[in-house]
């Protein structure tokens, strides 16, 4: 395994830490309007208030890994997708300063306009994300010079829509599901009543992206398929291990559709952890099925499969690979002992208190 | 419209409104660690109050720095997609350390230091509010390594493929320790702990008007005082290291900094001025010899000027020269007033000059414009380069964004920056006005848990 690969691995790890971890925030964001009253929008700020600020630093450590390790693929990437990385920053700085704010002042119009900065900052970015993933299933428009280009229009299309609601039904089926765990009495009734609604928007939604995937894109499959369908780029690493590889990913199927399954279970038997963590699953496996998917490109070009951005001719040089591959392998233990810290700290139920926000 | 000149608006605008924050935060950092110590030392009640009124502050301007950062760190992809080609390899190295090393550090100790007094042991607290402190200063490292090296690159080498140039790192550790990076860390630093003191200097000044909270105003403003003076004191030393750097590495931006034309053996300070670069002449009082000496002790040394150079590599000379000269006469008032306020203080007779009160009160203003005018200068010093004889700046933008694109961008950036600042402001005025609470039945803050065995433990009263 060389050091491109590590690295490809190293950025699922990063993302999907972000999925799973800014994933239920966004998606606790998403649902705010739906708490009634200032009692139950305090609970919901309060109970990602002491994490969603470490929860958006995997973004921020995602993003300069990036950079770092496959600086071509952030370099088309982002300008190629100007502006709806633009407008994710606008809704994200919306959030960060609504959730900072809204609690400062009594008056009912401050916290109402707050409210739905936090709300409206939550959907946006969260449908942002998954048009963002759905172009690069796609694929785009990348020339022989490694740059975009296509035009905003060709960003938006039915497909890419669909994406991008599904990740907002998927983030909020996971904050639903953290909301459960962190609230009591009534607000939790209420919220698990409208989980059962959620489930079944994202189990219908998840289905037609599936389908709607895999006739678009069967290559998307190539590396589950035993080799019967050919991808895009292939790699040895898959040419070598492509059926242990296979059956490694529809292992990954089988669980996800179990934690799928066991969600409505969990509900109805009040078994809160373990329905936050199958829907963290859930989240999880999405990740992997579109790193899997990919692998090994990393931006796909529907001009000319040729011009595709992979993990070799995105990436910098192996040296940078390998002091990088050291400075993560030294970092990652402290983070995640830190995130473990503050999870602990703040475990249990959300009270409301004089000085939350 | 020239994509280039918008996209430089753009960095130049979030850059700038971005900068305002990190140095409350870092300079906040520090203070808040010598409040909690003293706390811990005294475990008084005034220590307490003090420590906790400043947290509140620190809190509703942090969060607009990180709200405000990760907008640059899009921003070096979305518009300048050639500059993170050509500096990816190098460049982006620092950004993961500073995200996997820094950012997590500070984030996750925040929530303790922000939300954790009454739910974890004093001496855990003290700890988190170090860490935080520490975590912000090593993101101000990583940081200024990456625009360090772009100053003064070493240890790369350039790699030519299909047409594209890439510069290739050589060694990881001779670009983070490249020539610049420690004097302009410091520098930055001391820099961030001025900002904060004044911040502590203002609120305090203005409590001491209005005789609200007298003990708690005046044990902030002393400490605040005493560290806006050391590192005051220790400013000139670190900003006289870096200029003997910049002139051996990036000559002509010392020489639009003292608006050096000619080169010159024994060669002039200019106190202050104007710079006619038509005439290449610079207007004002000047000290013989004084710019030879500062740049290696030897009167004579010869300093080389602009002509030197073709007029497409020199920055906007006047523009530089001004923001320097600033900056520089903004540290030394620092250094006097603090240095003059601590002798009244041991007078006697500080808290009765109401006029100096005053003027504290609205000076926390200026170090926000010192630390903005150095970094202004640093970096239109550098142009037109972005790396230094290396990439132009003209040859970075993406060449994919629209002009339309980047004026949509920039319009809504200015939209929301000023919506930002406004609210920032009212709610800072609001915890002034406020000011700080006493806490002798010590309101729980933030968040409880179910099991009450370890709150129980930590409420205990020492």
């Amino acid at each position: 395994m060389d050091y491109h690969v590590l690295w490809y691995i190293i950025m699922g790890l990063l993302l999907m830490g972000y999925a799973v971890l800014d994933g239920f925030d966004l998606g606790a964001g998403s649902l705010h309007l739906f708490s009634k009253g200032d009692h139950e929008r305090r609970v919901v700020l309060n109970s990602i208030g002491p994490v969603w600020d470490g929860n958006e630093v995997w973004l921020i450590t995602a993003g300069g890994a990036l950079f770092a390790a496959f600086p071509e693929i952030y370099a088309t990437a982002f300008s190629g997708l100007y502006l709806p990385f633009m407008f994710l920053l606008f809704s994200l700085i919306f959030r960060a300063v609504s959730i900072e704010f809204r609690s400062k002042e009594e008056s009912l119009r401050w916290r109402k306009f707050w409210d739905m900065g936090f709300s409206s900052g939550s959907i946006i970015s969260t449908i942002l994300y998954g048009i963002a993933i759905g172009n690069i299933i796609d694929g785009l428009p990348i020339g022989a010079d490694k740059e975009f280009h296509g035009n905003i229009l060709s960003l938006l299309s039915p497909y890419t829509i669909l994406t991008g609601v599904f990740n907002l039904s998927l983030f909020s089926l996971h904050g639903a599901m953290y909301l459960i765990l962190k609230t009591e009495g009534d607000q939790q009734a209420r919220m698990k009543k409208l989980t059962l609604k959620l489930y079944g928007v994202f189990f219908i939604l998840y289905t037609i992206v599936t389908v709607t995937t895999l006739i678009k894109h069967p290559e998307m499959l190539a590396n589950f398929s035993f080799a019967k369908i050919t991808p895009l780029a292939s790699h040895s690493i898959i040419e070598n291990n492509i059926y242990l590889i296979s059956i490694i990913s529809w292992a990954i199927v089988i669980l996800n559709i179990l934690a799928i399954a066991n969600i409505p279970r969990c509900l109805m038997q009040g078994k809160e952890l373990q329905g936050f963590i199958s829907s963290a699953c859930t989240v999880m496996a999405v990740v992997l099925f579109f790193a899997l998917g990919l692998f090994p490109n990393m931006l796909v070009s529907n001009i000319d499969p040729k011009f595709s951005l992979d993990i070799y001719n995105g990436a910098s040089s192996v040296y940078t690979l390998t002091t990088m591959f050291y400075v993560a392998i030294i970092g990652m233990p402290f983070v995640l002992l830190y995130t473990g810290l503050i999870y602990w700290t703040y475990r249990g139920k959300t009270k409301v208190r004089k000085e939350s926000y | 419209m020239d994509v280039e000149v918008l996209s430089r608006l753009q960095f130049a605008f979030t850059a700038m409104f971005h900068y305002i924050f990190p140095p409350f935060s870092i300079g906040l950092g520090l203070l808040l660690v010598i409040f909690e110590s003293l706390y811990l030392y005294t475990r008084s009640p005034l220590d307490e109050k003090i420590t906790r009124f400043w947290i509140k502050i620190f809190a509703a301007n942090f969060s607009l720095g990180v709200a405000t950062g990760i907008v640059l760190e899009f921003e070096f992809g979305t518009n300048w997609s050639k500059y993170s080609r050509f500096v990816g390899d190098i460049f982006g190295s620092p950004l993961a350390a500073e995200g996997i090393f820094a950012f997590f550090l500070e984030s996750g100790f925040l929530a303790i230091l922000l939300f954790g007094w009454n739910r974890v042991r004093p001496w855990v607290h003290w700890i988190s509010t170090v860490l935080v402190a520490i975590g912000s200063m090593m993101s101000a490292f990583w940081i200024i390594v990456a625009n360090s090296w772009q100053q003064t690159p070493v240890a790369y080498r350039l790699v030519s493929e299909n047409g594209f140039t890439r510069a290739l790192i050589t060694d990881f550790w001779a670009v983070v320790m490249n020539p610049s990076s420690m004097p302009r860390f410091i520098h930055t630093i001391l820099g961030c702990y001025i900002q904060g003191a004044f911040l502590v200097i203002s609120v305090s000044a203005f409590y001491i008007i209005k005789k609200k909270h007298l003990k708690f105003a005046q044990r902030s403003i002393l400490i605040a005082l005493t560290v806006a003076g050391l590192a005051g004191l220790v400013q000139p030393f670190i900003g006289h290291w870096h200029a003997v750097i910049v002139a051996k590495y990036q000559p002509t931006k010392l020489a639009a900094y003292e608006g050096l034309f000619e080169t010159t053996k024994g060669a002039p300070l200019t106190l202050f001025g104007w710079v006619d670069v038509e005439k290449q002449k610079t207007y004002g009082p000047q000290i013989p010899k004084l710019l030879s000496i500062m740049v290696d002790g030897n009167p004579d040394t010869v300093i080389k000027g602009l002509n030197e150079y073709p007029r497409e590599v020199w920055p906007a000379v006047n523009q530089v020269f001004q923001s320097y000269h600033l900056m520089v006469g903004l540290g030394m008032l620092f250094l006097s007033l603090s240095f003059i306020s601590l002798y009244w203080h041991k007078r006697g007779t500080l808290y009765e000059k109401t006029w100096l009160m005053w003027f504290y009160v609205f000076s926390v203003a200026l170090p926000v414009m010192a630390n903005q005018l150095g970094w202004y200068s640093a970096e239109r010093g550098r142009q037109p380069w972005v790396v230094q004889d290396l990439l132009k700046t003209s040859e970075s933008v993406s060449p994919s964004v629209h002009w339309g694109e980047v004026l949509t961008s920039l319009i809504l950036f200015a939209v929301i920056y000023a919506l930002l600042f406004c609210v920032w402001i009212y709610v800072l005025n609001k915890e002034i006005q406020h000011g700080p609470e006493s806490h002798e039945y010590a309101p729980e803050a933030g968040y409880t848990k179910t099991q009450e065995f370890m709150d129980a433990a930590i409420t205990k009263k020492v």
